[in-house]
């Protein structure tokens, strides 16, 4: 029977996107910077999917500020056949575009709240949009208070910024390597012990990003000082295919990481996240 | 005119005019004809194309065709193609881009612009087909290829009266009598004379069958039609209960079962590719020879594959245990969670084309049978 199914746009059409400014951020990790003079709205925490010609699309989450929509900011490091190709692009050269997609952080829902923002490696990415926007708004929050581990001094991505931040008087930054030589004067060990002396509150919102392994246990230590799973929030990583909850690439459990995700709040995915391989 | 609830007989020349029309009014007619050994779904010209007096044997990892001995045209249980193929297709192309040295540039593929006439759809694959309608055609970013294709479908329905060892469309309630979106619904009657008791579902169906020649069905026939459906459901070759399935099956992600069944399975995928509702696919890229044509096609996927789950760094599920638990939760559990329905209408494909005869009713039965005595999902 013929149905009434609405006529649809195609969900796969890119947008062609000329790369204005490429720069190193790391050894292999990269940042891509998108002039779009109507602006690219979108809300901190969502994600592009990015196509290099011939090659293929990746999920790439974006990393530029709210505020200026017509700057299109993706930073990306090379591990994957799609990134290693992008990793040799420059400006001038041309990538597909489209989203943006998935769900984002809880920024309206923090306010008046104390908000914790704790990442490691490349979580401070996604990230970064939401910190952009704390900063911007600072008025609307409480206390802002932003964790950041990297694997040494060598490996703290956005380095410029995180030191401007840690300037500004009305926000505290600590940054934590697992390993430096004796130009480091910070603490050596994981994220988590950052938080050792934090004053935390039950009520405080935590935004969370970065390796699987490193939010499980920031969410064990953040169960031991009271902070409820309702108020820790999540971005996970999952292939994805099509972004647009098509391909069924990103499933964990019920749940379509590209659409209903990448950003949880923690108690609605910690069930899966708790069984192995789910 | 007719009424959409009068009930018409069509004879055997009659059907075949009821072909003839649909092909007449510019449908491609797609249906099931004997090809390979098996009952397949391809164009077919006419009547003359269909099946006549094929059954099919179906049990796990077995599937033969027999004689019947009469002229049933519908007288087996389901093709091992699903009308996927039709809908979802193998492979589609979504966009082409072009470089040139002023960029890219972007072509949408066109929309298919082919109406066709779905010839034989059972109960069980009307229900698939509502079911890929809320996954692919309902969302916020629907499919426009598998919307343009659904909009041009006619759907000749044609209730089953012949249930294979591997059917279980009464559990999952959905056949054998075909509900739902149809254009018009047959059932095929062997005693005395070689007739179809005709259903309209929809005025494009009314209009279709009002230019063959019918006579109005006597209360013998619809008794008769009645009686094959209502007999079909007791010839089930499986059952399973669905009662509590999804929240059985979720407090049971670490039975040793899914251990068991690893055992056994392949990974080859074959019951995801024969499932009428499994609609996972992957996007790839082809260039010509030149690098500058760069064609992005979407073809099915499996989430048996090994590369399915791969994110930098290696697969979120490498085992098979985690794969087939993937499979068999989704269909059976998480379906209802996505898109508040059972992912499996009991066509019994997985069970009949998988290679090692895995059967997923005795699966869910022997974790009904000994479930886990507590929930890992809940902790």
């Amino acid at each position: 029977m013929a149905t009434s199914l609405p006529v649809a746009a195609n969900a796969y059409a890119l947008e062609p996107m000329t790369i204005a400014r490429a720069s190193r951020d790391l050894d292999d990790v990269f940042t891509f910077e998108f002039d779009v003079p109507g602006g690219f709205a979108f809300r901190p925490g969502q994600f592009n999917m990015l196509y290099v010609h011939g090659v293929g699309e990746v999920p790439i989450s974006i990393s530029g500020d709210p505020a200026t929509p017509q700057r299109l900011v993706h930073t990306i490091r090379a591990v994957g056949t799609v990134t290693r190709v992008m990793d040799k692009l420059k400006a001038g050269d041309v990538l597909g575009v489209r989203g943006p997609y998935g769900a984002a952080w809880p920024l309206d829902e923090l306010r008046g709240k104390d908000v914790l923002v704790m990442t490691g490696g490349l979580g401070l990415a996604p990230l970064r949009p939401a910190i952009l926007h704390l900063l911007a708004h600072r008025g609307d929050y409480g206390r802002i208070t932003i964790l950041y581990g990297a694997r040494s001094p060598a490996d703290i991505l956005y380095r410029d910024e995180l030191a401007r931040w840690r300037g500004r008087f009305d926000c505290r930054v600590e940054a934590i390597v697992d390993r430096a030589g004796r130009d480091w004067y910070g603490p050596i060990g994981v994220v988590t012990r950052l938080l050792d002396g934090l004053p935390l509150d039950p009520d405080d919102g935590v935004l969370l990003c970065g390796p699987e392994i490193m939010m499980r246990f920031a969410v064990r230590a953040l169960d031991e000082r009271g902070v409820p799973r309702t108020n820790i929030w999540v971005s996970l990583e999952r292939s994805m295919k099509c972004g647009v909850g098509l391909c069924g690439h990103c499933q964990l459990g019920g749940s379509f990481v590209c659409k209903d995700g990448p950003v949880y709040r923690f108690d609605r995915i910690a069930p899966a996240l708790q069984v192995r391989e789910l | 005119m007719l009424d959409l609830n009068q009930r018409v007989v069509l004879d055997r020349a009659g059907f075949a005019a009821l072909l003839q029309a649909l092909a007449d009014d510019g449908h491609a007619l797609v249906g099931p004809t004997v090809g390979d050994g098996a009952i397949v779904l391809d164009a077919i010209a006419g009547i003359d194309d269909l099946p006549r007096g094929v059954g099919d044997d179906q049990a796990p990892g077995h599937y033969r065709l027999r004689d019947r001995g009469d002229a049933a045209l519908f007288g087996y249980a389901v093709s091992p193609h699903a009308w996927k193929r039709e809908l979802l297709p193998p492979r589609v192309p979504l966009v082409q881009i072009r470089r040139s040295a002023t960029g890219l540039a972007i072509e949408a593929a066109p929309a298919p612009t082919r109406k066709v006439a779905f010839i034989g759809v059972r109960g069980c694959e009307l229900a698939a087909i509502a079911i890929q309608d809320r996954v692919l055609a309902t969302g916020a970013h629907p499919d426009a290829d598998y919307a343009a294709r659904r909009a041009q479908s006619f759907i000749l329905a044609v209730h089953c009266g012949s249930p294979a060892g591997t059917c279980f469309c009464v559990s999952m309630e959905t056949g054998p009598r075909a509900r739902g979106a149809f254009d018009l619904a047959a059932t095929e009657l062997l005693d005395g004379e070689h007739r179809f008791v005709i259903e309209i579902g929809s005025d494009a169906g009314r209009a279709i069958l009002a230019r063959v020649a019918s006579r109005t069905a006597t209360t013998d026939d619809v008794t008769a039609a009645t009686a094959v459906t209502d007999h079909a459901a007791t010839q089930m070759g499986r059952a399973m209960p669905t009662a509590g399935l999804r929240d059985l099956l979720m407090a049971n992600l670490e039975h040793p079962r899914w251990q068991h069944v690893a055992d056994r399975c392949l990974g080859c995928a074959n019951c995801t590719m024969s499932c009428p509702t499994c609609f996972c696919t992957s996007v790839e890229d082809t260039t010509d020879l030149s690098g500058d044509v760069a064609t992005r096609t979407r073809r099915w996927d499996s989430c048996f594959t090994a590369d399915f789950a791969y994110v930098h760094g290696g697969s979120a599920r490498p085992s098979l245990r985690a794969r087939y638990r993937q499979w068999m939760t989704h269909k059976l559990a998480t379906w209802h969670d996505q898109f508040d329905s059972s992912g499996c209408v009991g066509c019994g494909r997985c069970i009949t084309w998988c290679p090692v005869g895995i059967d997923l009713t005795e699966e869910v039965a022997a974790i009904r049978a000994a479930p886990a005595p507590r929930s890992h999902a809940d902790g």
